[in-house]
């Protein structure tokens, strides 16, 4: 359609030379025709280029035909103009490329540093900072509501219980939110700096650390972006043994929020039923490699660990025991008439608001986006044994707890099938160098949503820059849309039932 | 004489254990152990001992909210008849006192909430007492529907010698359900608040104590329980009018009988879920209706 772009496929590579060169102004008309026939913005970053220069770089999925858009260009200066007014999928985008590396988006509505980070490139900042002043986090301007009724609320970033930090501003009328903004950074690392000039030696397991609770999701993304970049095959028995770890990862967090959401609206069985279960659903992944969070498991060219038959019947053992009580669990949330009545209608996001916004993963699907990686980006063995997409309606609450629980018989049902019919051989070939001035894109539906990692190589063969977009980069505006008048008293509910990662957003 | 003894040490010695019972009926709901029946005087015994940080700016009103936490429910306690026998202080319009006793500590315990100058504490300061506004019309529709049947103004005179559940029992029985959503409702229990929650957003008398630490939480905490035995004792004179003839005996049915309140409210813990804030003011509305209906039967 648009000649700025290549295609390739989820676990592809594309030799720099055969992108299409594009100046702005037809990358951005491309980009925006694109997002305006429906598609999704996965990533959207700038690249530092030698000397002072930078590099725009879009990633679009095409969910129907399975095909994944890539279009660069060279930005003249740093100044463009911003793609939110017409894409607000590119709204956090923007304000992150603004951060990283000084670029100014003209005309962007809401212009504020993302991490409160100073600029990776000395001497361009989007704000004027001078060099070496301290950037304070979540300071500077909030939306407000002016009026002598309305008053402001301010949580975090330290809260009553033991979480991640983040602070969040509610403008209220009472108990009315009319407005929600949310301010993070507070755990932002530099992962993205420091893989510059990388993969390091400790690169992979870095990538497990991006957000604890996806190590499977990212390392899974990163294995795949290095087999793209270097050609390296997955041995069938390994692509088997990630997708159980990757199942069971979101068997162990779906349990996890169910009883959490449990726990919220003070429902204690299924609040520690729930509890328990997840631990068990973590100690089956601790079975399989020897930490609960599966750790040390997946790796370019495979996985670190195989099962052999006595493990894999522990686990079948241990995977029916362990879902047969949380049917019982969850089967009893659904069935109490007071939980319900305290979910339905919670929380709303419209399913309009969620495919502007670009939301992902269940809480896409409980908006009836009928949208999962899994199917329409199949990579590893998800290209052999197709996952059902569970969606849901309402966009409340109960619609983002109900499928998650579909979403839990599913895995369920995949991992079964996977442990009683894992392929022979060997679990890992070795990885072949990376190849130089190639692009690869690396999509996995993490239990949260779709994890995409964006790997390009200079001539030396090493990262000149590597994206990372966890779901809740996408979800977190979602979050404060689904507040826009909802009672105050139902924030945690909400929030709880996004369940998005602070560390995964910060990086 | 030994009955005002044994009345104050009840009400001195018993309420932590109150909670205890509560968690460990939860618990056993959850499939889990628990916290040992105790816990509550063990609480008490940890917070007592530890130093306070006062919030910045904040005066003599905020230690002010956790004394008169104390102070009332207790002297409220001596107005009413435990079981079988005799309050230690009864006079005609006893209620009236006993009722706002309850405010006189819920005023300075939002006092002191807006005394931090938070705004968590300010939002659930108006939450308390708008819904405990709420409140009030039920417990006192009840009263005067007892008065009515016993045909006495004291606490003791209606309850006493128990409220006739033979000759007007259809009345009986909406005052008694009107008194248990108070029960609920004035304890900060479930449906209407969860007392252990940790999410500041949803809390409503949790959220007036959060900046209490050390003693003061202690007396908070202690206050509470106070506050969960006396109006669980006046709930249970309503519904189980028990009088033998032994007064040990008569003591003892009162004992198991708050013990078996407490269960139920641990019950009703957990087998359901909270109600949307939005929601209680209707439950409460609700339940004033009950006990004024109850008022109306017996308006002939």
């Amino acid at each position: 359609m648009s000649g700025a772009f290549a295609r390739i496929r989820n676990g592809g590579a594309l030799p720099l030379g055969k992108l299409p060169e594009a100046d702005f102004d037809a990358f951005r008309g491309a980009l925006l025709a694109e997002l305006a026939a429906g598609r999704r913005l996965v990533a959207f970053f700038a690249a530092p280029v030698d000397g002072a220069g930078a590099d725009l770089w879009a990633v679009v999925a095409a969910d129907g035909p399975g095909t994944l858009a890539i279009a660069r260009t060279r930005l003249p200066d740093d100044r463009f103009p911003s793609l939110t007014p017409a894409a607000p999928q590119a709204h956090l985008f923007e304000r992150e490329m603004a951060e990283q590396l000084g670029l100014k988006p003209q005309g962007h509505p809401w212009l504020k540093p993302v991490r409160y980070r100073p600029s990776w490139r000395p001497g361009h900042d989007a704000w004027g900072r001078s060099e070496g002043e301290p950037i304070l986090p979540a300071v500077g301007d909030f939306f407000r509501v002016e009026g002598t009724e309305v008053h402001e609320v301010a949580v975090g970033p330290v809260h009553a219980g033991v979480i991640e930090p983040g602070h969040f501003r509610f403008q209220c009328h009472g108990e009315k939110v009319f407005h929600l903004e949310i301010a993070l950074g507070f755990q932002h690392r530099g992962v993205e700096e420091s893989l510059l000039g990388g993969p390091h030696r400790t690169t992979a397991a870095r990538m497990e650390t991006l957000a604890g609770d996806t190590t499977v999701g990212h390392s899974t993304a990163f294995a795949q972006a290095l087999e793209a970049l270097s050609g390296t095959a997955v041995p069938p028995r390994a692509q088997a043994l990630r997708g159980i770890a990757l199942e069971l990862e979101r068997l162990a967090n779906h349990t996890g929020d169910l009883g959490a959401l449990a726990g919220d609206v003070g429902f204690l069985p299924t609040a520690s039923f729930c509890g328990r279960l997840r631990g068990d659903f973590l100690n089956m992944t601790a079975v399989l490699c020897g930490n609960r969070f599966g750790r040390g498991l997946v790796r370019p060219g495979g996985t670190l660990v195989d099962a052999d038959a006595a493990l894999v019947a522990d686990l079948s053992r241990r995977l029916e025991e362990t879902m047969k009580d949380l049917r019982g669990a969850a089967e009893l949330l659904f069935a109490t008439a007071t939980v319900t009545a305290r979910f339905e209608g919670t929380g709303r996001v419209d399913p309009a608001t969620a495919e502007a916004l670009g939301l992902v993963g269940p809480a896409a699907r409980a908006c009836g986006v009928d949208q999962d990686v899994r199917r329409d980006h199949p990579s590893g063995v998800f290209r052999f044994v197709h996952v059902p997409v569970m969606t849901a309606h309402d966009g409340d609450v109960n619609a983002r707890a109900y499928v998650r629980w579909l979403e839990a018989q599913r895995s369920y049902e995949f991992v079964r099938a996977q442990l009683a019919a894992l392929p022979e051989g060997i679990v890992r070939n070795a990885p072949k160098p990376l190849r130089p001035e190639h692009v690869a894109v690396s999509l996995v539906e993490g239990w949260r949503g779709e994890v995409a990692h964006v790997a390009v190589t200079g001539v030396d063969g090493r990262f000149s820059r590597y994206k990372v977009v966890d779901p809740s980069f996408h979800n977190w505006t979602g979050l404060a849309m689904a507040l826009r008048n909802e009672e105050i008293s139902d924030f945690p509910l909400c929030n709880k039932s996004f369940n998005l990662s602070y560390c995964g957003h910060d990086l | 004489m030994i009955d005002t003894l044994v009345h104050l040490a009840l009400v001195l010695a018993l309420p932590p254990l109150l909670t205890g019972v509560i968690a460990k009926t939860k618990a056993a709901f959850a499939g889990r152990n628990g916290p040992p029946l105790l816990q509550g005087y063990w609480d008490l015994a940890k917070l007592l001992r530890k130093g306070s940080v006062l919030p910045a700016g904040s005066t003599w009103v905020f230690l002010a909210g956790p004394v008169a936490g104390v102070a009332a429910p207790l002297l409220a306690s001596l107005l009413l008849p435990f079981g079988g026998h005799e309050a230690p202080l009864s006079f005609a319009g006893d209620m009236i006192l006993f009722a706002y006793l309850f405010a006189l500590a819920r005023f300075f315990t939002a006092s002191a909430a807006l005394d931090t100058g938070s705004a968590f504490e300010g939002m659930g300061a108006a939450r308390e007492v708008a819904f405990s506004a709420l409140a009030e019309p039920a417990l006192f529709f009840g009263f005067v529907a007892l008065a009515r049947i016993s045909g006495s103004l004291s606490l003791s005179g209606m309850l006493g010698s128990g409220p006739g559940w033979v000759t007007a029992g259809a009345p009986l029985v909406l005052v008694a359900a009107s008194w248990a959503v108070v029960l609920l409702a004035e304890n900060c229990r479930i449906p209407f608040d969860d007392p252990n929650t940790h999410l500041e957003l949803t809390m409503i008398h949790e959220v007036m104590v959060l900046d209490h630490g050390g003693p003061a939480l202690g007396l908070v905490l202690y206050g509470a329980s106070v506050k969960l035995f006396v109006l669980s004792a006046l709930f249970l004179r309503v519904v189980f009018p028990f009088n033998a003839t032994d007064p040990n005996l008569d003591w003892l049915a009162f004992v198991a009988g708050i013990l078996l309140v407490a269960i139920g409210i641990g019950v009703v813990e957990s087998v359901m879920a909270r109600l949307k804030l939005v929601k209680v003011p209707q439950l409460l509305v609700g339940a004033c209706l009950l006990s004024a209906f109850g008022m109306l039967l017996l308006a002939r």
